[in-house]
């Protein structure tokens, strides 16, 4: 174990270098720079094999599809525009089956520009078929690294690794940077039954007429939920090596709690903070954090909320005109539940709007009264 | 004259025809069994993929319309990383494509100069989408979106002299040729094969249902279209200009353009316009 003082970004880069990829293409976008240039950097010293430095973050996804075809291990990093870019490919991607590895820095979109963090860029991506894994700290960003690999190559099924932009990528903390001998014995060499081969020639990525299609997408669904399988068993051998424990959800004082705050991503640092002041006065509060998004782990959200009182669901992403993301998701969760905890939905830390230990810690406090609440903070 | 084709097979669903066929044709002939197709969205993925069918029997992908030479560049640097060094990576795209949609796409690969062989098939419209105009369709031609009216009288723009703006990217090789010229499309197929770094050949490939010309007549209108000027045959190694046919006295622009529907509304000013133009860029070389 190599514990390092390092900011975030860079741990991530390191992370991708010991995983080993064949093809790195990326296209610089705030907050994700930072892991870029430092991919580039171990390019530039023979660390890396390939870096393509693409015009645009599309090429930059669409390199990745070429090279995870041609049975390359491929990975790239975005925020925001960058994704939304990429959102035509993020679908060809999934649909093809194509394993490769996107660390999304989590970064408000446009219109009015911002650069600093929210999770509207990956949240808007949910239906592309990705699997996406929301970590609340660097350490968790990296161990989700080579987790990532192994499942997306395990499921055929691309997967994000989210961080929230600046909280994450530009925090400078300690971290325990897996050593390339740990990453070898956890992740086997890639090399897929199907790719692009001259000696044995195949046609991918063809299209298929109505008798046909649904049943891809049918099959693709299926997967992503089985996916879940693959994700907690990946995610038990890490911890077999490594200590370090993650699962589809993390639970938080959740034994007794009657008042729960529900959330991803780094804000779960400061919910962690706010539940250990309320619970000094005497509030059962808890904390639900979800890591995986997609697949959505219904069954464990379920389990996790089951007989408790009142439910803050709070998101750092909308959906204009609809359910709020999270909010929905948990409610059907929630659905065939005899015992229904009242759920509200509470909006915040758009564009960087500060999200405080005592912000939610009021939010806590807030629904112990039973009222439902659709509020943005 | 194109060997019996065990690359690009029969059964796929091309108009009876079909230049650009011809020229899928041509290319696989050309550049053997060690390669990799990557194809835009177009009528020759359309033509040639439908599951579980594929008239390919070299190694074939098809993602989008727009990323075909990202696509490529992924292809190529994770075949060489894997220490592949032989597969030549092909991308091929219709105008739609190359010249429009995934342009940005293209000149990516090109300033990067990744190991990959682009070859165009020229038909000058958006074909598969029921013959829209693209930048690549010539002066007046009438599309369904660049309809000769009474006002408007088909397209009022120029070609986008293609070949040229490749070749300002200084890649290694950058040519034109077309489907007629059989001995020229192999020859530079297989130059363009031998050399590293980007390269790329558009072939003027014709299509009988958007040109509006009888269905075989693909050879000669296409032969007709180097005899009087309105395409040429031509190359840039490394930078050098060359033509490779130059026609003694070239043909009037009215015969090419008299056997198909697309050009038949034109005036007589407006025959003459490009007879014209096609003078003038002719002293130019």
């Amino acid at each position: 174990m190599v514990v390092k003082t390092v900011e975030g970004s860079f741990a991530v880069a390191e992370a991708i270098r010991e995983c080993e990829p064949d093809v790195v293409a990326c296209y610089p976008i705030t907050p994700s720079t930072h892991i870029a240039e430092d991919l580039n950097r171990m390019y530039a010293d023979g660390e890396v094999k390939k870096y393509i430095a693409v015009e645009a973050e599309f090429s930059a996804i669409s390199a990745l599809i070429g090279a995870s075809a041609a049975g390359g291990r491929a990975v790239s990093t975005t925020s925001s525009q960058g994704l939304l870019l990429m959102h035509e490919a993020l679908f060809a991607a999934s649909g093809m089956r194509l394993p490769m590895v996107l660390v999304v820095a989590n970064r408000a979109v446009s219109a009015p520009l911002n650069i600093w963090g929210d999770q509207q860029d990956s949240i808007s991506q949910r239906d592309s078929g990705w699997i996406q894994l929301y970590c609340e700290t660097n350490q968790e960003t990296v161990d989700s690294i080579p987790i990532a690999f192994k499942v997306s190559e395990e499921t055929r099924l691309p997967a994000m690794v989210c961080m929230d932009g600046f909280y994450l990528t530009h925090s400078v903390e300690q971290i325990d940077v897996p050593e390339k001998k740990l990453v070898e014995k956890f992740l086997p060499k890639f090399n897929p039954e199907i790719k692009l081969d001259s000696e044995n020639p195949l046609s991918l990525g063809v299209y298929a007429m109505p008798s046909d299609y649904q049943s891809f997408r049918e099959d693709l669904e299926l997967d992503l939920q089985k996916a879940k399988q693959s994700i907690t068993r990946v995610q038990s051998e890490w911890n077999n090596l490594t200590g370090r424990n993650y699962g589809m959800i993390e639970q938080y004082m959740m034994k007794d709690a009657e008042n729960v705050f529900v959330a991803m991503g780094s804000v779960c640092g400061n919910a962690k903070e706010a539940i250990d002041q309320l619970r000094a006065n005497g509030e059962k509060a808890g904390l639900l954090r979800v890591r995986a998004f997609r697949p959505f782990p219904f069954g464990e959200v379920a389990g996790a909320l089951n007989g408790k009182k009142n439910v803050a669901v709070f998101e750092k992403a909308v959906s204009l005109g609809g359910a709020p993301p999270l909010f929905g998701e948990v409610l059907c969760a929630l659905n065939d539940l005899s015992r229904k905890p009242t759920v509200s939905s509470f909006i915040g830390g758009l564009g960087g709007k500060d999200v405080t230990v005592n912000n939610v810690a009021k939010i806590i406090v807030k629904i112990k009264d039973g009222e439902k609440r659709f509020e943005w903070v | 004259m194109v060997k019996n084709p065990d690359n690009f097979t029969p059964g796929h669903t091309a108009c009876a025809g079909c230049g650009c066929a011809i020229a899928m044709r041509q290319i696989v002939n050309a550049l053997g069994k060690d390669i990799i197709i990557a194809n835009a969205t177009g009528c020759m993925e359309i033509v040639s993929s439908c599951y579980p069918r594929s008239a390919w029997s070299v190694p074939y992908i098809h993602v989008l319309f727009e990323n075909v030479p990202a696509v490529a560049s992924g292809i190529v640097n994770a075949l060489r990383a894997k220490g592949n060094d032989h597969t030549t990576v092909v991308c091929i795209g219709g105008d739609g494509s190359t010249y429009d949609i995934g342009f940005g796409s293209l000149s990516g690969m090109l300033e990067r100069n990744e190991d990959v062989l682009y070859v165009c098939y020229d038909n000058e419209a958006y074909m598969n989408t029921g013959i829209q105009r693209s930048s690549s369709t010539p002066l007046h031609a009438s599309t369904t979106t660049s309809q000769a009216g009474s006002v408007v009288h088909g397209k009022t723009q120029w070609k986008k002299p293609i070949v040229e703006i490749v070749a300002a990217h200084r890649i290694p090789y950058a040519a034109s040729t077309s489907i007629s010229f059989f001995a020229d499309v192999e020859k530079k197929l297989k130059k363009a094969q031998a050399i590293r770094g980007s390269r790329f050949i558009a072939i003027h490939a014709s299509c009988d249902t958007g040109w509006r010309h009888e269905t075989d007549l693909a050879y000669d209108v296409c032969k007709l279209a180097v005899e009087t000027g309105m395409w040429k045959l031509c190359e840039y190694e490394n930078g050098e200009f060359k033509m490779n046919y130059k026609p003694a006295k070239l043909k009037p622009v009215e015969e090419y353009l008299k056997l198909q529907g697309r050009f038949k509304h034109l005036t007589k000013e407006e025959i003459e316009e490009i007879q014209k133009h096609v003078e003038e860029e002719w002293k130019k070389l």
